[in-house]
């Protein structure tokens, strides 16, 4: 078949005014592709919501809410529940969505209830690694000495002073049964990952890496290459938690130096104009380095 | 008595906005060296990459030039043109 129509298949239509080229916008459409149309999803306010649904349209092809920044899995959680209720819960599953900013930062209290609560629920983390819907403010998923509108280099400074909250390390801590991380650059991998959660019953947490080409400089053709040269860098390790055990890691046929993703971007380049600098790109190569060691890439 | 206005949209209706104006490049598949590895489809940020059996092609009313299919497509049958209007 070779037809137009065929993009009709897409959860996430287009039309929609995410960038061009946006990491966050693709990852989406992949998840939501693989979740199958027996779903319905409630997304955080943010670039994901905020380019999907421009009133009075609305790009998502699948019964979707938005209510606000903060409770996207408090919501669902309610929606969860009221399937139980009406005995559907079982054909009908449910996703959350959020950014960093919704996830790691202000939606945190609502996500750790819906993991205490053991709610049937696939929640997915769409990192950005900023608030980039207002302006590329850091987060707590913000990576070390990252330039941000927030935490800018400067003389006195390389940038975001602290280093990324370890969210599936906290999800972990809510004992729930599935967590996982994902990146852009493995749409095959994202696929396989959404239908595994799916058919696991409690709260599920997805972690997918979505480069952003605005708020971390890079042109637009290279969101998929940054997304491949974070995972081969060790800097964003790929893995699978079940039940507390890590059970599957992406590993590494090469490990690059991580001066190979950092140098592509506007956020990180004021890394590479001092000897300073070079302080910083040995602490972020020790970080990457435990990385490997800890999940066992290499 | 007013009633309630809805806030929504109809599920898909974002298809009336025509990205593709955005553009200032776009691509041209060649079908000269196409493997099917289906990447280009899987790609797309907007889901506007569309063919099988070797022959893919993209629809221009959205697709925004952002030129990721070019850069992933692994044989290069893929190519980035200045967009003309
Ligand atoms: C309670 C509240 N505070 C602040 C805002 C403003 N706001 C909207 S989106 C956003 C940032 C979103 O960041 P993130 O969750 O990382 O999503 P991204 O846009 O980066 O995908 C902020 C601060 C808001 N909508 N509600
Ligand atoms: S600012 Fe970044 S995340 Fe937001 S729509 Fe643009 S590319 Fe996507
Ligand atoms: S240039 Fe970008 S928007 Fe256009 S078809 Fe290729 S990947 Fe899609
Ligand atoms: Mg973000």
């Amino acid at each position: 078949m070779f037809d137009k129509e065929m993009t009709e298949k897409n959860s996430v239509a287009p039309g929609h005014n995410a960038c061009s080229g946006c990491g966050l916008v693709l990852a989406a459409r992949l998840v939501l592709n693989a979740a199958g149309k027996d779903i319905i999803v409630t997304t955080a306010t943010g670039c994901l919501e905020v380019t999907t649904t421009n009133y009075p349209h609305s790009a998502w092809r699948v019964p979707w809410i938005h209510s606000l920044f903060e409770n996207s899995s408090a919501v669902a959680s309610g929606i969860e529940a009221a399937l139980k209720a009406q005995g559907k819960a079982d054909k009908i599953k449910v996703i959350s969505q959020g950014g960093d900013g919704a996830t790691a930062d202000i939606g945190m209290m609502c996500l750790s209830g819906m993991f205490e609560r053991g709610h049937d629920i696939l929640y997915v983390c769409y990192d950005n690694e900023a608030y980039m819907n207002t302006g590329i403010q850091r987060s707590s998923l913000t990576p070390f000495d990252a330039s941000t509108s927030t935490t800018p280099f400067g003389k006195y400074s390389f940038g975001n002073p602290t280093n990324k909250k370890d969210m599936p390390a906290i999800a972990a801590a809510h004992h729930i049964p599935y967590i996982a991380t994902a990146s852009v650059a493995y749409p095959q991998d994202i696929e396989k990952k959404v239908k595994k959660a799916l058919q696991i019953k409690g709260p599920k947490y997805l972690q997918l890496h979505a480069p952003c080409p605005l708020g971390w400089g890079f042109k637009t053709a290279y969101s998929i290459k940054i997304a491949k040269l974070a995972v081969q860098t060790g800097l964003y390790p790929l893995f699978e938690m079940e039940n507390g055990v890590i059970t599957s890691r992406k590993k590494l046929a090469r490990v690059l130096p991580v001066e190979a993703y950092l140098k592509e971007q506007t956020r990180f380049k004021h890394l590479f104009v001092s000897e300073d600098g070079k302080k910083e790109l040995e602490r972020i190569q020790a970080m990457a380095n435990e990385n490997i060691k800890k999940f066992g890439l290499a | 008595m007013q009633t309630t206005k809805t806030l929504y949209g109809e599920p898909g209706s974002s298809v009336q906005n025509k990205t593709g104006s955005w553009r200032t490049e776009r691509p041209v598949f060649l079908h000269k060296t196409c493997t099917d590895c289906f990447l280009c489809v899987l790609v797309c940020p907007d889901g506007v990459v569309f063919g099988s059996n070797k022959i893919y092609d993209v629809d221009l009313d959205y697709c925004k030039g952002c030129g990721i299919c070019a850069e992933e497509c692994p044989v290069k049958d893929i190519v980035m043109e200045r967009e003309v209007k």
